[in-house]
């Protein structure tokens, strides 16, 4: 770890105008710190000023609020409060439960729902400086991940710059529900959809997101829609708990007297931002849901899966995966 | 209700007493190495090499000495003058230099001293090595590679275990099965992290060090250093796991003793998760060839096994475990080798159970194939060929008790339901499958030396410098002491993990217990025969006149067994002694008078297991339970039922404790471990916690342990069989039967993921 300047801001003009300071050096927020100080400690990340946003924590910012355009969550909510909040757990159990499958309770009360969505890729080629090859950490550096040990990496939205796994878990909730995000910055306040948030890798897969420099998340709304309530997350990994998913699934279901009215499909574990697997959601419409119709929105949404050797597997996991999630949605009491 | 913690003692086993040390443990007053205070620290930090063969051109330090507090930088260019303590004499291994050569990767090459922590921190990532770098060979079937006969390079190994004509009885065998299995790269992963810390008063040295062998490690530091062995003192009251990584001495002690001599300062080393798994040992990868051969009713003809063992470039680390495989079962002919391949790794080292566990593994799913393929029942395969004789020289079992375990387990588990054929059993979307496996330990003792005070008030003090590595060893010595002394256990003060200490083995070999008790009871039984000859020859006490041989010592007295008794503080005043003090060294039968003083100079022999008269090992059956999800193929294992028999068993509590966690790292081995390598560079790639698996408290459902009543009179004279390292073999195998069992899938390397299970 290198050393570092340390501000604490009160509010959010102050934490947004010290992150923008015309000229000065690279800055970070620090929310639960639960990625940016595991990554300073690797020398993965080297902010020179750290700017602690948690005295923010009793604004409205850190609230949940159920109101009539839906659910909103704000940045500094910990994981825990939301996974714990039983308005999230029964009107969109999907977020309750991507919330509560995710790290470990530790981690759970000290990450925040803004930082969380931000957590950066677990792979070990970018998480160690000592490889050379990294397309993320040293634009044009290569990817020692292609032909390297790839077992947990994306075969979805990958490139032959990279192919680092999106870890998360509620960012698939937030995409299926069709959240939205709202941000803050010194230059003002705006409002985009989640699934414009992450950038697929491309060949710029150091840049993860669309967040403006000194940019930061507010709040999330999920809007009211009638399939949060039939919703669930499934999460297959290698152990039950304190863990990533190798393939994990979103899915919340409006159904009619059985047939789809509308699905709302996410996948993790499997690709290299959160994924939103319209393919399949259109596959399903109108259908009843059954291993015929369930394998063919599985099928189609794996379509264009590119599988790099050691993580071959997750094609057929992820399929299963979201065959198992949707029969288990389906048949949810409501 | 019973507490499943400390089970009930049955024949031959001792109290489940709570461990003497569990409240210090648990409240933070337990003092490990590093905690240890030292006056006016410097600390350091290391920095390892990030290619695993080549050379350092260059190394520039610039940056890391222009970091504000850094005090010295140690490099190769100013640590040549150390000796070189090879591995097999006293070092783990032959890479011990900070360059130029580079032989591995992860070895350290630069070790950076500041006033703080950080500032070494900092410093370290300023150290910027150039390199000449040559490709390196990672593991089978990698380029450069070469390949040995173990017998031919192993001191150890120069004999493994033949028998007969095997090919000749694999040619003739009605049914043969011809199978191969491999086992992964594994690190220990303790969770007390590598640790030393040195301080130098004039020309002594005391090295803080979590150590399993505090004399290895005090004379293998002195050669390395060129000083006296007895101006070094090695202290390690209390090691936060070892599981065989601290039990032989690594580069970086010696390298922070020079660093404190060059600064006249103590220094202080924690290093980091990551750089665990190239600065100290591991278990390597294996591969196994088995071949058995059987007649219709399932009675075993001959037995042939190949296995193949990664070592690094320079040192011949091999397990062998076809000397204990070969002797378990009556096999009729044997046929056993290993290979050792070279690669350009660390040098691996022991790991609980070193070579029973890859080997058993292989040998308990072959056992289930075979069972399998005869149409048979797998515990009643095993009875068929269970024996009192190994078929290794007819040499008699000390005692064996494998089939009263089987019997016990499979009584608890319900293994009658079991429906035979694979893939039948079903509840919801889970297949249900059950399998069984052997596990099986040598029981080794080694020699060892004690030192016991008695006071008249019953007060004990016990010195020897065994090593508490969670195993327990505080409190069974304490508890031997108590019971030969007549005293309460609360009474006895044990002072172990320190070299100025008698001297015991290496807390390897699951000797401990049988090592240090029989050194404790040799000794208590000096002080016994001054108290008995003191109260039998006095002219007027209460026992005057009567024979020793009828007395004991019980509550803090001389007893007689038609009750009569003299306490303690009347014999040592007629003694006219303040307190009685002995010392005693324990020589186990099989070795030289001189096994003490190599003791004494860090070089230890031991003997039981497979060698010597009667063949000697502690046996266990374990049958377990598995659900796979039938869509997506997760891997559960909800019970697990494991009994055991292991000669005299002191303390229940700590045996249960030993044999659940042992069972648990079974669990672990089977379906969560494996550190990963990328063959391009040499390198391992999950070198943390978070990506190194290991089972969580999620994945550990029921774990039931039957101890096994057994008398060995043969073994060591505390009657002891190790059981440290007995629970965590077999364990693998049973899971993987399990599985088959479940799905009708045999996976035959380990881990068993759940991709293995999704083709079919």
């Amino acid at each position: 770890m290198r050393p570092f300047v340390y501000e604490r801001v009160g509010d959010w003009a102050a934490a947004t105008q010290a992150a923008g300071r015309l000229g000065s050096a690279p800055a970070s927020y620090l929310a639960g710190g639960t990625t940016l100080v595991d990554l300073m400690r690797l020398e993965v990340m080297r902010p020179e000023r750290v700017i602690d946003i948690n005295a923010l924590h009793d604004s409205r910012y850190g609230r949940i609020e159920f109101g009539q355009n839906g659910l909103r969550l704000g940045a500094l909510v910990r994981m825990a409060d939301a996974a714990d909040h039983p308005g999230v757990q029964r009107h969109c159990p999907v977020i309750a439960q991507a919330l509560q499958l995710a790290a470990s309770a530790q981690i759970r009360n000290m990450a925040s729902l803004g930082g969380n969505v931000l957590q950066r890729t677990r792979c070990t080629y970018f998480r160690d400086v000592s490889y050379a090859a990294c397309n993320k950490r040293n634009p044009g550096s290569g990817c020692a991940a292609l032909a390297g040990v790839n077992r947990m990496h994306a075969v979805l939205g990958g490139s032959d710059h990279c192919i680092a796994t999106y870890a998360g878990d509620f960012a698939q909730a937030l995409i299926a529900l069709g959240a939205s995000v709202d941000l803050i910055s010194a230059d003002g306040a705006r409002t985009i959809p989640f699934a414009k948030l992450h950038r697929q890798p491309g060949d710029t897969p150091d840049q993860e997101t669309t967040l403006r420099p000194g940019e930061l998340i507010v709040s999330f709304t999920v809007p009211a829609a009638p399939w949060t309530r039939r919703s669930l997350y499934l999460k297959v990994r290698d152990r039950q708990s304190y863990e990533f998913a190798l393939a994990s699934a979103a899915v919340a279901l409006d159904l009619d007297d059985g047939a789809v009215r509308e699905a709302r499909i996410a996948l993790g574990g499997v690709s290299t931002v959160p994924w939103r697997a319209a393919e399949a959601e259109a596959a399903l419409r109108g259908k009843t849901i059954n291993d015929q119709t369930a394998m063919a929105a599985a099928d189609a949404a794996f379509a264009g899966a590119q599988g790099r050797g050691h993580n071959d597997f997750k094609i057929e996991l992820g399929k299963r995966t979201l065959r198992r999630a949707l029969r288990q949605a389906a048949a949810l009491e409501i | 209700m019973a507490n499943a913690a400390a089970p009930t003692p049955k024949a031959n086993m001792g109290p489940a007493a709570p461990r003497i040390d569990a409240r210090l443990k648990v409240t933070g007053q337990a003092h490990y190495p590093s905690d240890t205070p030292v006056g006016n620290p410097a600390f350091a930090v290391l920095v390892t090499s990030a290619i695993a063969r080549g050379r350092i051109e260059r190394l520039d330090l610039d940056g890391a000495r222009a970091v504000p507090g850094v005090l010295d930088i140690l490099t190769h260019e100013n640590t040549g003058d150390l000796n070189d303590v090879k591995f097999g004499h006293g070092s783990g291994t032959s890479i011990e230099d900070l360059g130029p050569e580079i032989q591995q990767a992860g070895q350290i090459i630069a070790v950076v001293v500041a006033d703080t922590f950080e500032a070494a921190t900092e410093a370290a990532s300023g150290v910027k090595p150039a390199y000449s770098e040559q490709t390196p060979s990672a593991t089978f079937g990698s380029q450069g590679v070469t390949q040995e006969d173990a017998t031919k390079v192993s001191p150890q190994h120069k004999h493994l275990p033949q028998a007969g004509d095997a090919e000749a009885a694999l040619a003739g065998a009605p049914v043969v099965i011809d199978v191969e299995y491999e086992t992964p790269t594994q690190h220990h992963n303790p969770m007390e992290l590598f640790t030393t810390t040195c301080a130098w008063t004039g020309d002594r040295l005391t090295v803080y060090e979590p150590s399993q062998f505090v004399y290895g490690l005090k004379n293998g530091v002195a050669h390395r250093l060129g000083i006296d062995p007895d101006k070094v003192r090695v202290v390690s009251s209390y090691v936060g796991g070892a599981f065989g990584s601290k039990g032989t001495m690594t580069p970086r002690t010696a390298m922070i003793a020079l660093a404190a001599r060059r600064l006249n300062r103590p220094v202080k080393l924690v290093a980091t998760r990551a750089q665990g798994f190239t600065i100290a040992t591991y278990r390597a990868e294996t591969r196994h060839h088995i071949r058995l051969g059987a007649a219709r009713d399932g009675k075993l003809v001959g037995y042939s096994h190949e296995g193949f063992e990664v070592s690094s470039r320079p040192d011949a680390y091999v397990v062998a475990g076809v000397e204990d495989s070969a002797q378990i079962y009556a096999f009729g002919a044997v046929a056993t080798k290993v290979n050792i391949v070279h690669a350009d790794r660390n040098t691996p080292g022991y790991m609980r159970s070193p070579p029973v566990v890859p080997y058993i593994y292989a040998l308990e799913s072959a056992m289930d194939e075979m069972a399998q393929k005869l149409g048979m029942d797998p515990i009643e395969f095993r009875r068929v060929n269970d024996t009192m004789t190994s078929p290794i020289g007819n040499r008699p079992y000390s005692s064996r008790s494998l089939m009263t375990c089987y019997d016990q387990a499979a009584a608890a588990f319900g293994w009658k339901d079991r429906n035979p054929q694979p893939g039948s059993t079903r509840d919801g979307d889970w297949l249900v499958g059950y399998g069984c496996a052997t596990a099986v330990y040598p029981t080794h003792t080694g020699p060892a030396a004690a030192r016991v005070r008695l006071k008249p008030n019953g007060e004990a003090r016990v010195q020897i410098a065994a090593h508490e590595i969670g195993n327990g060893a505080y409190t069974v010595i304490g508890q031997m002491a108590a019971e030969r002394l007549g005293i309460d256990l609360a009474s006895v003060t044990v002072e172990i993990g320190d070299s100025r200490l008698p001297p015991a083995p290496v807390a390897g070999g699951s000797n401990t217990t049988a090592s240090s008790c029989s050194a404790v009871l040799k000794t208590c039984d000096l002080i016994r025969a001054r108290l008995f000859h003191a109260a039998v020859t006095a002219n007027d006490g209460p026992l005057a006149g009567r024979s020793a041989d009828d007395l004991t010592l019980r509550d803090v007295q001389i007893a007689a067994n038609d009750g009569t008794g003299e306490s303690f503080a009347d014999v040592f005043k007629r003694m006219g002694v303040a307190i009685i003090e002995e010392y005693a060294e324990f020589v186990p039968n099989g070795l030289k008078p001189q096994a003490i003083a190599d003791l004494y100079a860090g070089k230890l022999a031991m003997v039981g297991g497979s060698h010597g008269e009667k063949v000697m090992y502690a046996m266990g059956a374990e049958l377990v339970e598995v659900r796979v999800h039938a869509l997506t193929r997760e891997i559960r294992v909800p019970r697990i039922v494991g009994a055991f028999a292991a000669g005299r068993l002191m303390n229940t509590r700590t045996v249960h404790s030993q044999l659940m966690g042992g069972m648990i790292w079974g669990i672990s081995s089977a379906l969560h471990e494996a550190t990963e390598i990328d063959p391009r560079y040499a390198r391992y790639v999950n070198d943390n916690l978070a990506d190194y698996m290991i089972p969580v408290n999620a994945d550990v459902d029921q774990v039931q342990v039957i101890l096994v009543s057994e008398v060995d009179h043969d073994v060591n004279p505390a009657g002891v069989k190790g059981l440290g390292e007995l629970a965590n073999v077999g364990t693998a195998a049973a899971i993987a039967n399990a599985i088959h069992h479940a799905t009708g899938i045999r996976i035959r390397k380990l881990p068993i993921r759940l991709e293995k299970l999704l083709q079919a």
